[in-house]
């Protein structure tokens, strides 16, 4: 393990050097937290970075200062450890909002992607497509993480308990936007198959009037941006069109 | 109910199987449901050693290879399943049959208070607000795909959350069942109906700093099609417009149907 800065060997000699374990380490650590990734030291330390972070959080150095472990939270009076590691947390979420829209932050991401760390997408048809975190809000407090499928662009619930709780305004409103203008290569090629509903082979007649109506919207964008000269055809940001069909056209 | 007699611990065949790891989405069918040969017509050729699977599930004494080897039988080796063979086909058999239970009365209504207890757990879909889910197969022939489950409310099949539903197989709940299930129980629509207007359709799709992506950015909105619903005047005209066909008024590159059946549809009953 590396050091995060000379400060903290100081702090932690006393205890068995092997043992040291860093603020951020142990957050990343707690299980439900395997959404987050590693923010750089010298982002939090920048206070350009944090800018109105003060309104959200009160003591902002202090736990800038414990984020970074200069300050150990045990060196503070037991009365106030408990609020200063929550709000220590708090920070570190709003900060990473921040961080994973930024170049290193995004890259960071993106190896959480391929790892499937978010989970994949339930949907039959989306074929396990890895998800992505998403905030509804950037403001904290209001509504807790859901993911995002860029497949069939549509919002999940996370499977675990613990990941439910998460605040979205961690991961905030425009991060799965961001991502995806900076690794278009991540952008799927999305599918048009349609489920519907059969009784006895027949499909259930009001539900196959919803789907056929559900693929002329489809036909009118497809329509729209081969006009715009688009390629959608087995593109990506474009859909699978088996060959058959290809041909038929 | 023990017809054992001789132990108090006696649990029949057919309950051991529903209280199996993930046999949780199975409804236990009706002893006279399975002793009525009308309704398992065509399974015995389904089905290896069919006799001896049926006997299986209705709690008969069947003799497998084991119990000749052991001496506890003297029927002949030859024609004897293994134990192993036996309990594959009695679960094969069971699911072939509990296909059919589900779609009818007593099995339906069976399968629906699961449903409202929530049994077969929610949609993950965020905007399905928490809709039950029904399980399917995506086929009726049985060793194909493993159980799915639709939701009525955004139409569409998932897989369910937890692993321990991988082994089971789809046909066992077959492809008619969710249909049959929504027509059969209006509630259910009404159900989806609440949560299909609660959502703002204008207000999907991802944003970045509070703006919308472009359509023809390559990661702009591509699929808002797939969770549409006719709301306004126009698009439910357009909707009527699709009873029987897709319109092709706008020269719409006359873009075939990708399934050849879509007129073998039939009327709903409401
Ligand atoms: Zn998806
Ligand atoms: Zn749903």
């Amino acid at each position: 393990m590396t050091s995060r800065n000379g400060i903290t060997e100081e702090y932690h000699t006393d205890s068995s050097s092997d043992f040291t374990e860093y603020w951020i380490d142990l957050f990343l650590g707690i299980k439900g937290h395997e959404y987050f990734c590693d923010i750089d030291e010298d982002y939090i330390r920048d206070k350009f970075n944090l800018t109105g972070l003060n309104q959200e959080v009160s003591k902002l150095s202090v736990l800038i200062d414990i984020l970074t472990d200069i300050i150990d939270i045990e060196s503070q009076p037991e009365d106030q450890r408990d609020a200063l590691e929550h709000n220590a947390r708090v920070l570190y979420g709003l900060i990473h909002a921040r961080y994973i829209l930024t170049s290193r932050g995004l890259n960071k991401m993106f190896e959480k992607y391929r790892n499937g760390d978010f989970g994949y997408c339930p949907r039959v048809h989306c074929q396990l497509h890895p998800l992505l975190p998403i905030g509804l809000n950037d403001q904290p407090r209001l509504a807790s993480v859901k993911l995002y499928c860029a497949k069939c662009e549509d919002l999940y619930n996370p499977k675990s308990g613990r990941h439910a709780i998460i605040d979205g305004a961690y991961f905030g409103t425009s991060f799965p936007a961001m991502f995806f203008q900076n690794f278009p290569q991540a952008i799927p090629v999305h599918d048009r198959k349609i489920y519907t509903p059969r009784v006895f082979g027949f499909k259930l007649h009001d539900y196959s009037q919803l789907s056929r109506w559900r693929e002329l919207q489809r036909n009118k964008l497809e329509k729209s941006l081969v006009q715009k000269g688009i390629d959608i055809y087995n593109k990506p940001g474009g859909f699978v069109i088996d060959e058959k069909e290809e041909i038929k056209n | 109910m023990s017809s054992g007699g001789e132990e108090g611990d006696y649990v029949p065949w057919i309950q051991q199987f529903c209280d199996l790891f993930g046999h949780d989405y199975f409804v236990p069918v009706a002893q006279e449901f399975i002793e009525d040969d009308f309704n398992l017509t065509g399974l015995s050729s389904q089905v290896p050693y069919y006799r001896e699977a049926l006997y299986t599930i209705l709690d008969y004494q069947v003799d497998t290879i084991e119990d000749v080897t052991n001496g506890t039988s003297n029927s002949d080796k030859q024609d004897l399943p293994t134990k192993s063979l036996l309990s594959h086909s009695a679960e094969l058999l069971y699911g072939l049959i509990h296909a059919r239970y589900i779609i009818s009365k007593p099995g339906l209504t069976a399968m629906a208070s699961k449903f409202e207890r929530n049994d077969f757990g929610c949609c993950p879909r965020y905007y399905c607000d928490g809709m039950h889910l029904i399980p399917c197969g995506s086929t009726d022939v049985p060793g194909q795909e493993t159980v799915r489950l639709y939701c009525p409310c955004c139409n569409d099949i998932y897989l369910p959350s937890s692993s321990r539903y991988l082994n089971i197989d789809g046909s066992f709940f077959g492809t008619t069942f969710p249909g049959l299930l929504i027509k059969m129980f209006p509630e259910i629509e009404n159900q989806c109906r609440i949560r299909i207007n609660k959502v703002n359709q204008n207000e999907l799709g991802l944003k970045l700093f509070g703006f919308r992506i472009n359509e023809s950015s390559i990661s702009g909105p591509r699929m808002k099609w797939l969770r549409m619903h006719p709301k306004s005047i126009e698009q439910r005209h357009e909707f009527e417009n699709c009873e029987l066909s897709i319109p092709s008024e706008d020269e719409m590159d006359d873009e075939d149907d990708e399934d050849e059946d879509d007129d073998k549809t039939m009327a709903s009953e409401d």
